[in-house]
């Protein structure tokens, strides 16, 4: 299987990218670690006029402290984000999801942003931007504008990015000494979550301060389970308490609600510890 | 486009189409045919190589996307005739059948030794996750890998090389003095 033809551009600064992907025009597409796009093209899913790689834009490699948050760059690689030790501190929970994502090859390929910006709904990574409140930073042929999690998702495969934009850095406020886990349910090594959760918890005094739950693959997009996470604030960190309030989630699908309320159960007390 | 990739050690500068994989590159183009394409949807790992010392899947690469990078195949991994030491080790533990997966899975086995130098077996299992073998000959795979990993080891180098001089001799012509 071979690729259909297009124009291969490399910028060098993220200006030139997006002065490239104004002048390309809509049919033009930026290609990050390329982990899901390569297959696509291969495939012939999608045959965009040109590429413009951002592999060379090394400033949107890595993650740096921004005080009460995390910048990490949207071409940080999964491999990187797996060892950062600013994202183990004040957001372990994209760790512990990022350690999910496909296989290791892939993971030193594929890059944090790329996969936001490819938007599949069963990709593991937007959950966990969504229940964090990620804020995206975008750049495009007017300037820099900031989108939150909840906006950037848009729909299968879409996101708030128009055709001449480029996502440069995710910021994530910080976690520090929350809990964390990611219940993951896939019937094979490498497949796509069936339904999995993310959560973050943060327990003081045994009574349970603040929760953020999110749901992979159960609708066109990631869905945040508000309901859980206000159930879950005030009441101490037991079990009873936990299923009490997993029991709330919900998807509009029978199958998928009963098990997006199992694995949030799950995802809970793994993340309480 | 221009293109110059180092692989296994030589610099090659060539012209290729951008959408030409890098997997289809190494063995049309340079004729690295050790580096094998098996599902051709990313699945498989047969044909992972190494950029810049990190495994790729190189049917999820395009070539262009290699420029000015380092490759590593299965064709670079022997030192002067001598097998790497995890080449060494899928032979000697029969970890292989058919053998197709095999130079993916060593490349896979040797990123996975960088990471953990002595990996248990389910932490080879889950390096390994990103590789099949259609023969399930798992089994000897993950032996081979935990045996590499014991050739490997600080201190195991000066006993290896022992153990290939003694069989330096048989290899000499016969002959001379």
């Amino acid at each position: 299987m071979i690729p259909a033809e297009f124009k291969y551009l490399f910028p060098s600064t993220v200006d030139e990218a997006v002065r490239m992907l104004a002048e390309e025009g809509e049919d033009a597409k930026v290609i990050a670690g390329g982990q899901s796009l390569v297959p696509v093209l291969r495939m012939r899913l999608a045959a965009p006029t040109a590429l413009i790689d951002i592999g060379g834009l090394t400033e949107l490699t890595g993650v740096r402290d921004d005080g009460d948050s995390l910048l990490i760059g949207a071409m940080t690689t999964h491999y990187e984000v797996q060892r950062d030790h600013l994202i183990h501190d004040h957001a372990l929970l994209l760790k512990l999801v990022t350690d999910t994502v496909a296989d290791p090859q892939i993971r030193h390929r594929g890059t944090f942003g790329g996969s936001l910006c490819h938007a599949d709904p069963a990709g593991d990574l937007l959950a966990p931007a969504l229940a964090l409140d990620a804020v995206m930073i975008i750049a495009g042929p007017s300037g820099r504008r900031e989108v939150s999690a909840s906006e950037f998702f848009v729909d299968y495969f879409t996101t708030a990015l128009a055709p001449d934009e480029i996502l440069l850095d995710v910021r994530v406020p910080k976690y520090t000494g929350w809990g964390a886990h990611y219940e993951k349910l896939n019937r094979v090594a490498q497949a796509w979550s069936i339904v999995a959760v993310a959560a973050a918890v943060r327990v003081s005094d045994g009574v349970i301060a603040a929760a953020r739950v999110g749901l992979t693959n159960v609708g066109s997009g990631p869905v945040r389970a508000v309901e859980v996470e206000s159930a879950l604030v005030g009441l101490p960190a037991t079990a009873e308490s936990i299923s009490a309030a997993a029991g709330r989630a919900s998807t509009g699908d029978g199958y998928k609600d009963n098990l997006a309320r199992v694995l949030t159960g799950r995802a809970l007390t793994a993340a309480v510890g | 486009m221009h293109i110059s990739v180092n692989v296994d050690g030589v610099t090659y500068a060539d012209e290729v189409e951008p959408r030409l994989l890098l997997v289809h590159y190494l063995r049309e183009r340079l004729s690295k045919t050790g580096t094998v394409v098996g599902c051709d949807t990313g699945n498989c790992g047969a044909c992972t190589v190494h950029l810049d010392g990190h495994s790729v899947k190189s049917c999820q690469m395009l070539a262009v996307q290699a420029n000015g990078h380092e490759v590593t195949t299965i064709e670079g991994l022997a030192r002067d005739g001598k097998l790497h030491p995890v080449q060494e080790a899928f032979h000697s533990n029969h970890a292989l059948q058919c053998g197709f997966c095999t130079p993916g899975m060593i490349m896979q086995a040797i990123d996975l030794l960088a990471d953990e130098s002595d990996p248990d077996d389910e932490t080879v299992r889950k390096g390994l996750e990103g590789n099949l073998c259609r023969c399930t000959g798992y089994q000897n795979i993950v032996r081979a890998v935990q045996d590499a990993a014991q050739r490997m080891k600080p201190g195991a180098g000066p006993k290896q090389e022992q153990h290939s001089d003694e069989h330096v001799p048989s290899q000499q012509p016969v002959g001379g003095e």
